[in-house]
């Protein structure tokens, strides 16, 4: 394996006495598109959060493209190259689709410099193909709060794409998306990521979607890494049938 | 500025000038109107992010009290006044870099807890300030003429009215720019401002010590068109009246305060000459119904009779 772009060794975070990460060791592979699967509450989100700033782990280290991120403060983790989304979409509300993507395409770059409008002809162009990207370029001019849960996750998505990360992490990119629709939003999405050459991390309770989509798929349980590799092997384990499957059909099915 | 507003804030102008033409003590009173406007300015930038600040007349009383303190020194105006902004400036940058950090009723009552400090030291520093009496400043020279009285305020009308378009304009690209657009990303969603690579503290300090210039500014021109300054200036129902016509005016224009300010100080002069023991009532009630039945303020009200194509609120 070619050395990792992303590396997390011996990371522990608690909760009152919940252990969400418990000694986890992850490496992501430059190019690579890997699930995290796990029941609900194991620490999969956690793992986000830790690698994005947000939550600083108790005790391990994080190292992107061979340098130390531990505990660093989420705005300078973002310009190192790690972008993410969230499971319920972080938009800002007051604004338009075009305007939430141009918003991070101006803070990658002229934020802090001058009076020009935010949808110039050079952020409005960027945001706009961004957006064809994503499917989204009819919705350009809607508001936030008039999307449908499918477009409001992939706005999010494309709002942390327009940051040009190295990594996108994402949490439950399907998570409240019509079933009909999650082919065609992973497709959308799965394009975008390696027409761009990003790395991703996707945090997953929708197996079909792990089995279509992921290079490797890592099983969260209780805090560890129960296995990792395939989807094909691992989904096929008798370990992680019985920890994280039974688990996640009984949720499916909820 | 976009035609939209170009149009009404040139006609507005000409109005204001018109009318100060008719009735020669209408002069200061638009003065003092465009002086409060600029600082209600910079509570409508604070107010996209979603914070009010009941500590403004703060930065009024600086702006005011340096014109006051340096006028035995400088005797020009086009000096006293941007010392005024610069100083509002300074101590809005020291103010802002702790309060920035704030959000909500702590940024408010902070804002306010600062505007009293300094309303006390005003009172009780006597030696310094003459305390509850004020300070007397002599009328400046404006661009080295010294001005008869009529000629004076028509000057400092005329150039008010200047200030209002230069700064409206320069506040309307601001608030059009990624760190104006910003603001309102403040009150939404600040976290993901910050997973953007974004200090959304600094963003609300900018805007915060932008507001404080303006304030400044307003105030070194309340100073030179009242020629006296008092402690008063500082307190913090003037602070509340600041938010009271940006709520009148409206957030969703520059023009807004300037609106909102004008007809402010109409209703009170008239209000309180009519009913001198209850023109409060009459502003009191006045916000009850912009607040009830148009809650975009004035300039809402335009947009929806003149424009008839304004945002939904």
């Amino acid at each position: 394996m070619t050395a990792p772009l992303l590396s997390a060794k011996g990371l522990k975070i608690a909760f009152g006495g919940v252990k969400a990460a418990d000694g986890i060791d992850l490496d992501i592979a430059p190019g690579e598109f890997v699930a995290i699967i796990g029941p609900n509450g194991a620490g999969k989100t956690t793992f986000i959060n830790m690698t994005t700033g947000y939550l600083r782990p108790q005790a391990g280290h994080i190292h992107f493209d061979g340098a130390e991120i531990t505990g660093l403060p989420p705005r300078s983790i973002v310009r190192r190259g790690i972008a993410r989304s969230f499971q319920i979409p972080q938009l800002f509300t007051e604004h338009t689709v075009i305007e939430n993507v141009a918003l991070k395409v101006a803070a990658h770059g002229r934020f802090w410099r001058g009076l020009r409008p935010l949808l110039d002809a050079e952020t409005a162009t960027t945001a706009m193909r961004l957006l064809e990207q994503f499917g989204l370029a009819d919705v350009a001019t809607a508001r936030a709060t008039e999307l449908n849960e499918g477009t409001r996750k992939l706005t999010d998505i494309a709002m942390a794409m327009a940051l040009k990360p190295r990594v996108l992490l994402m949490d439950e990119p399907t998570s409240g998306v019509a079933s009909s629709e999650k082919f065609g939003i992973m497709d959308t999405l799965v394009a975008a990521l390696r027409a761009e050459g990003v790395t991703a991390v996707f945090v997953e309770h929708d197996m079909e979607v792990v089995e279509r989509y992921a290079d490797r798929v890592a099983v969260w349980s209780q805090g560890k890494i129960l296995a990792a590799g395939p989807p094909a092997t691992v989904l096929a384990d008798p370990a992680v049938l019985r920890e994280v499957i039974g688990v996640e059909t009984k949720h499916a099915h909820a | 500025m976009d035609r939209r507003l170009a149009l009404p804030a040139f006609a507005g102008a000409a109005l204001v000038i018109a009318l100060a033409a008719s009735a020669p003590w209408l002069k200061f009173v638009f003065t003092i109107a465009l002086a409060k406007g600029l600082a209600v300015t910079g509570i409508l930038l604070l107010l996209r992010a979603g914070q009010v600040s009941f500590g403004h007349a703060l930065y009024i009383a600086v702006g005011a009290y340096t014109v006051a303190f340096t006028r035995p020194h400088v005797g020009e105006m086009l000096l006293l006044l941007p010392l005024a902004a610069a100083a509002g400036t300074i101590v809005g940058l020291a103010v802002g870099l702790f309060v920035a950090r704030y959000r909500d009723i702590f940024f408010g009552m902070l804002n306010l807890a600062f505007s009293m400090v300094f309303y006390s030291l005003l009172e009780k520093l006597y030696e310094y300030t003459k305390g509850t009496d004020g300070i007397r400043v002599a009328r400046p020279t404006i661009a080295g003429m010294a001005l008869e009285r009529v000629d004076y305020e028509w000057t400092m009308l005329i150039g008010g009215i200047a200030l209002a378009l230069a700064l409206g304009w320069l506040a309307s690209r601001f608030l059009a720019s990624p760190l104006g657009q910003a603001l309102p990303a403040i009150k939404t969603r600040e976290t993901r401002l910050e997973f953007a690579g974004i200090s959304a503290k600094r963003v609300l300090l900018v805007a915060y010590v932008i507001s404080a210039a303006l304030a400044g500014l307003g105030g070194g021109i309340i100073a030179c068109t009242t020629l006296h300054v008092t402690p008063l200036l500082s307190y913090w129902t003037h602070s509340g009246e600041l938010v009271f016509i940006a709520i009148l005016g409206g957030g969703g224009s520059v023009l807004g305060p300037y609106l909102g300010a004008i007809v402010y100080e109409l209703v009170r002069v008239y209000a309180a000459a009519a009913f001198p023991d209850g023109w409060q009532m009459i502003l009191g009630a006045v916000l009850l119904l912009i607040i009830l039945f148009a809650a975009r303020g004035l300039w809402g009200i335009y947009e929806d009779l003149v424009l008839r194509k304004g945002r939904r609120a």
